[in-house]
């Protein structure tokens, strides 16, 4: 390859570096700010004003919010909601994005359809609330699952890379006669590890992030998870509270406390980053195939 | 799937194409056994809601159910439309989604023509794990960070303002920093993880395009420009027709997070609305009528974008 060496095109390169370097640096100082601050004072975070390296470092707020059991709750809360949501989600979109991967059944792209469709208009906030009243969900941990078992963009996912799997794969074990289940989860299965990791990965971080069905559906406090927990600790008693829900009368935590808390909200993704890393820029694009 | 044997009068053409039919069928039978539950989800959980639209023209009362209660016809949208409220929110909304398309939407494509030209692998990789992490962080721990940054009371960014001798500014709660707020989080959280799709249509262009430029002594600009672009044009066009029916999905819990009594003027948009007049105030029919109304449009305009990017020549989305 011939580079050209003219000094604009090594201006150009020049700028371009230091550029996306900054773009790359602004994108992730919010966090490094927000995580170093939880470990000061507030006195220091009020007069030194750093921004990344604090002189007095302090637990402080640490010991505070896990003085009571409310957070280490609400994280049980959105542990389980995220591994039993995954999992039921999993299964859900595997069976159904199998199934519709058969390019031998009848009536495969009426179902498609039928499934696209949701994608494309939904009945809306509303008449939801009123299904999922109505199916006997609400105020159980459950409405922040049934309702979203399947997300028809990570089923396809799944249907598209069960269809560009070999064909031979399945005829031979036809062949042996295995059945359908058998061919499913002892064959595709295990053969698309990549797929399903990060559809998992997906579904685990929506999971994880979910706000809005928890404060549709669950009226009760104790059940929040910690999304809606740490929306309520950041924004307890600044008069800022739109929602009308109730607040405790607990004198307003220090800032150092609201951050605290966002880094532990926030940890278990930043824990699994690097893993969902290696998968999920594939799996975006998988979707990009169409279905 | 119910079987169709009582079929003796038809022709023999026609019963012999039903057994076919049903046979194969009935070689799939796990299969349509393992897609039922699936298929169930939708019923219940997409399409009970979309019959459940019919309240928009019916007066409902929880105890009377959704078939029960009584027809009102348009009222709910004349209600609406007659409203002061309902042009505040269309305005909101569609300045909004101004923003999104204006601003936010060309700022992925800039991004990856620049990872793009990039020469160093390891420095390429390396920005891109980190311009994705925000994608991955919920609208409330987004908003959150934003709140503890910008908050009169010890956030950095008025600590500086203050330092540096301006006044504090109250960027919480202000009509006029709403906009720019939301929409720079947009970006902040959105930004980078919209270049995954276009680095991959990059990575799809024939390098030999680039080396017949570069015989002809074109520059690097140039080529980004005669080669790039264009290769990428239909990636743009499909990301921006999806972008169009999501006009009026800017984004409930992004925005509700954001909204308070004092921006509310400039905040409110069409799902808020709803959760506000429907869930807090408890009208369902009111709240379903413009949850409906914005349903519509966006189906609507998907399906205009998709038209006129068929009529000039490119594949569209369906």
């Amino acid at each position: 390859m011939v580079e050209d060496k003219t000094f604009r095109s090594r201006l150009f390169h020049i700028v371009n570096v230091t550029v996306l370097g900054l773009i790359a640096l602004v994108t992730v100082l919010p966090f490094l700010h927000v995580i170093a601050a939880s470990f000061t004072t507030s006195a220091e975070l009020a007069s030194k004003r750093f921004v990344l390296f604090p002189t007095v470092w302090s637990l402080d707020a640490y010991r505070y919010i896990f003085s009571t059991d409310t957070i280490m709750k609400a994280m049980m809360i959105s542990v389980l909601v995220t591994v039993g949501g995954t999992l039921w989600s999993m299964l859900m979109s595997t069976l159904t994005g199998y199934g519709l991967s058969r390019k031998d059944l009848v009536g495969r792209r009426y179902i498609m359809f039928f499934i696209i469709f949701t994608m494309l208009f939904n009945g809306g906030m509303i008449p939801t609330f009123i299904v999922v009243q109505q199916t006997g969900l609400m105020n159980s941990l459950l409405a922040l699952i049934i309702p979203v078992s399947i997300n028809a963009f990570n089923m396809i996912i799944l249907k598209s890379f069960f269809q560009n799997l070999p064909a031979g794969l399945e005829e031979s074990a036809k062949i042996d006669g295995a059945g359908d289940f058998a061919i499913l989860f002892r064959i595709v299965i295990p053969c698309s590890l990549p797929a399903i990791a990060t559809i998992s990965l997906f579904y685990a971080v929506t999971y994880w992030n979910t706000y809005m069905h928890a404060i549709l559906y669950l009226s009760d406090s104790s059940k929040w998870p910690i999304q809606v927990l740490l929306r309520q600790i950041v924004v307890l008693a600044t008069g800022l509270n739109y929602d009308g829900a109730e607040y405790t009368d607990v004198p307003p935590p220090e800032i150092t406390v609201k951050m605290a808390t966002i880094v532990v909200a926030t940890l278990p993704v930043l824990a699994v980053y690097p893993f969902l890393q290696k998968y999920f820029a594939k799996g975006a694009l998988l979707g990009s195939v169409k279905g | 799937m119910e079987p169709k044997l009582a079929v003796e009068e038809a022709p023999l053409t026609k019963q012999q194409r039903r057994n076919e039919l049903w046979r194969a069928v009935k070689k799939n039978k796990w299969i349509y056994f393992m897609i039922l539950p699936g298929i169930i989800y939708f019923i219940i959980y997409k399409y009970v809601p979309m019959y459940g639209l019919i309240i928009a023209f019916k007066d409902y009362k929880p105890y009377m159910g959704i078939s029960g209660s009584e027809w009102v016809g348009l009222a709910h949208f004349q209600r609406l439309f007659t409203s002061s409220e309902f042009w505040m929110i269309l305005k909101n909304t569609l300045w909004l989604f101004g923003l999104q398309l204006l601003i936010f939407f060309p700022i992925p494509i800039i991004l990856s023509l620049m990872l793009n030209e990039l020469r160093s692998q390891f420095y390429k990789r390396s920005v891109q794990t980190l311009i994705y992490i925000p994608h991955f962080m919920s609208w409330v721990v987004i908003v959150s960070i934003s709140f503890v940054m910008l908050t009169m009371d010890g956030g950095i960014i008025n600590g500086m303002l203050e330092a540096l001798g301006f006044e504090k500014i109250n960027f919480l709660m202000n009509e006029s920093t709403f906009r720019p707020m939301y929409i720079l989080q947009v970006i902040w959280r959105e930004a980078g993880w919209g270049t995954i799709i276009y680095l991959a249509a990059i990575a799809a262009v024939d390098p030999s395009l680039y080396e017949a430029a570069r015989m002809d002594g074109a520059s690097r600009f140039r080529q980004m420009w005669h080669i790039t672009l264009p290769s990428i044009r239909s990636v743009i066009i499909v990301l921006l027709i999806l972008k169009i029916g999501d006009v009026l999905e800017l984004g409930f819990e992004h925005v509700y997070l954001l909204l308070n009594a004092s921006n509310r003027h400039v905040g409110e948009i069409f799902d808020t609305y709803v959760y506000t007049a429907g869930l807090r105030q408890g009208q369902f029919s009111y709240s379903t009528a413009i949850g409906f109304f914005k349903g519509a449009v966006g189906l609507v305009l998907v399906i205009f974008a998709n038209w006129l990017a068929k009529k000039a020549g490119e594949e569209g989305v369906y």
